[in-house]
């Protein structure tokens, strides 16, 4: 048990991690909450499931995944342009707007594909088995896909000219536009970006899930105690709060009787105890005018 | 006396197109059950009703002091569970009238607000609605958890009708609505001058801090709001199960807190008439759009995005403005064809 325990812990909290990061980058840069970002993560699976499913076009999955990242992203940057950017000053509006965008994704892909389950054909079959647990190829990749992808996210942070103007971005943007960097590009990559890794999550999950156009609520959830916990707009605290509500969800699961029922209510209950003792989460910072 | 009421009508009443709009409305709404009988438009009526108390209890909570308040169906849900519960009689319950069963559920409500408002009191802005988002997520999953005590997915069924005829549950809605949103309205009115509730609210609201440094307890005037706007929305949430005659976990939905958030966003914000009109107009539409189903929610939330985007303010709020101008000099709301104010004269432009 402890095994499976620790297998499922990994493989959820590598695609929280996925999904986490994308929502602190532009909580970070914008500070306004972008609720429809679980949203992209069903696009980007539906667009694997459309591209390389037989019945549809038939692709070859691979090419089927790029394709798919690619015009989710691009969905991503028009939802900015068109709702986000001329409201990003009033947070509440931005979360209306964009948990209205939600709703729209969601019911767009409930008229098109009706409410069945579906699933999408995945990149690898097999197993290994690892300390008695049988773990699917597809699985490894899912595993294997974020963790590359958070590597490259960190250089990016951290190594390059972008990183250096979106982590100034994030700590003052007024300064940030004083010294030269151009906020609103930044703001529109920092987007594309969150974009891409929901659509990354969204392509490495769908072969191992089943799809339907309600599955961006429970990792929704899954996301605000996250972020929460790791802290507002922490980058490094979203990847660690991932794999901590991960190792929440997996044990309530196991252990507790109906534990699939309150998996989300333990979760929720972790940010609302954090909020309440730590506001600041584990590795954010204090923001003085956000709190009294 | 008589007279001088009427002179009052006259001046208060009749001289403002608002005002005067809203008294025939509802009028109207009073004289609805002699001319249309029919089933159907009257339970959509009194779902409305509900609705009304519900979207305006958001509003004095979040628009007046400005907490924004994503859980609002938590007390919504809350008292429908409790009244259900009170209500019951088949040995799990105390089986109580329906009389005493919705204000009692709805003061559960206020104690669920008031433990909400705990971490409201430190928290603001984004914070805030997380946590608020987060209670009736919770309560949900602790329903569907124990199954045999609250129904689990099926709720609890078989509780009593609010009146035995559609036409007299209309009306005790319709009564019951147009109270709250009475005691709402003066509670929240920031130009009275014995109720200084609604200028504190405001002030909060504007700047809390600057509030602070005037004396006044904000933390007890935020207190006040979520207790209050909770007891409201817990006397919708109560008729509302007495109604369906079932509390289902549906009361505790995510999509009920956005609907009263978008009924009163659709309304304008901040105003009490708003989320009046908003419900008034948005319920109707929605529920006569039931043959076109899949495509009620899309619409819905396309309306949302363009009334956000371009009309700010509020449809209400909108056509107020279009046709109410305050005088400049002794502010007194004059209709805005008139060139010079009707008491002190002074030019309008």
């Amino acid at each position: 048990m402890i095994e499976g325990i620790i297998v499922q812990t990994l493989l959820k909290g590598s695609v929280y991690a996925l999904l986490a990061l994308g929502f602190a980058l532009i909580f970070g840069v914008a500070r306004v909450l972008q609720l429809s970002h679980t949203a992209f993560y069903m696009l980007g699976a539906y667009g694997l499931f459309i591209f390389a499913d037989a019945a549809y076009l038939g692709l070859n999955p691979i090419l089927a995944a790029i394709i798919s990242i690619i015009l989710t992203t691009g969905i991503g940057l028009a939802v900015y342009k068109l709702c986000i950017d001329r409201v990003r000053e009033h947070h509440v509006t931005v979360m209306l707007i964009t948990l209205a965008v939600a709703m729209v994704f969601q019911q767009v892909m409930l008229i098109i594909f009706s409410g069945q389950y579906r699933s999408a054909p995945s990149f690898a079959t097999g197993y290994w088995e690892i300390l008695g647990v049988r773990v699917a190829y597809q699985n490894f990749l899912v595993f294997a896909g974020a963790g590359i992808v958070l590597l490259i996210i960190w250089a990016l942070i951290s190594r390059t000219r972008l990183g250096i103007a979106i982590r100034a971005t994030a700590q003052d943007t007024e300064i940030a536009n004083l010294m030269g960097i151009n906020v609103s590009t930044i703001l529109f990559t920092v987007m594309g970006v969150a974009s891409a890794l929901a659509a990354i999550a969204g392509v490495l999950v769908a072969p191992t899930v089943v799809l339907d156009p309600a599955m961006l609520w429970p990792p929704f959830v899954m996301v605000m105690a996250i972020i929460t916990l790791g802290g507002l707009g922490s980058v490094k605290g979203s990847v660690v709060g991932a794999f901590i509500i991960a190792l929440v969800e997996t044990l309530v699961v196991f252990l507790l009787p109906a534990g699939a029922f309150l998996k989300g209510a333990f979760a929720l209950l972790v940010m609302i105890i954090v909020l309440i003792f730590r506001p600041e989460g584990l590795f954010g910072v204090v923001f003085e005018e956000e709190r009294l | 006396m008589l007279s001088r009421l009427f002179r009052d009508f006259q001046g208060d009443v009749v001289a403002i197109p608002g005002r005067l709009i809203a008294l025939i409305f509802f009028v109207l709404l009073f004289l609805v059950p002699a001319f249309i009988q029919q089933p159907y438009i009257l339970r959509m009526l009194i779902f409305t009703n509900m609705f009304v108390i519900f979207a305006v209890s958001w509003d004095f909570i979040s628009g007046y002091t400005g907490q924004m308040n994503f859980g609002h169906a938590l007390f919504f849900g809350v008292a429908a569970y409790a009244t259900a519960f009170l209500n019951r009689g088949d040995g799990l319950g105390p089986g109580w009238p329906i009389w005493v069963t919705i204000p009692i559920g709805a003061l559960v409500a206020v104690v669920a607000g008031v433990i909400m408002c705990l971490p409201a009191l430190r928290l603001r802005g984004t914070y805030l609605a997380l946590v608020t988002l987060a209670f009736p997520l919770i309560l949900m999953g602790v329903i569907f958890a124990n199954t045999e005590f609250t129904g689990g997915e099926l709720g609890i069924s078989g509780i009593d009708r609010i009146a035995d005829s559609r036409t007299a549950e209309y009306y005790v809605s319709l009564v019951v609505m147009l109270v709250s949103v009475l005691i709402m309205w003066k509670l929240t009115d920031s130009k009275s001058s014995f109720i200084r509730t609604g200028i504190i609210m405001h002030a909060i609201r504007e700047d809390e801090i600057a509030a602070r440094a005037s004396g006044i307890n904000t933390i007890r005037y935020k207190l006040f709001a979520f207790a209050v706007g909770g007891f409201f929305a817990g006397i919708a949430g109560g008729m509302y199960a007495h109604f369906l005659r079932i509390a289902s976990p549906s009361t505790l939905d995510i999509t009920l807190s956005f609907q009263a958030i978008i009924w009163t966003v659709f309304g304008g914000i901040t105003s009490i008439y708003g989320p009046v009109v908003g419900t008034y107009i948005l319920y109707p539409l929605t529920e006569s759009l039931r043959f076109i189903s899949e495509y009620r929610l899309l619409i819905f939330a396309v309306l949302i995005i363009l009334i956000l985007l371009f009309m700010p303010e509020g449809i209400a709020v909108w056509i107020r403005d279009k046709i109410e101008r305050e005088c400049p000099r002794c502010k007194l709301t004059n209709v805005s064809w008139r060139h010079t104010c009707r008491a002190c004269s002074a030019d309008l432009y």
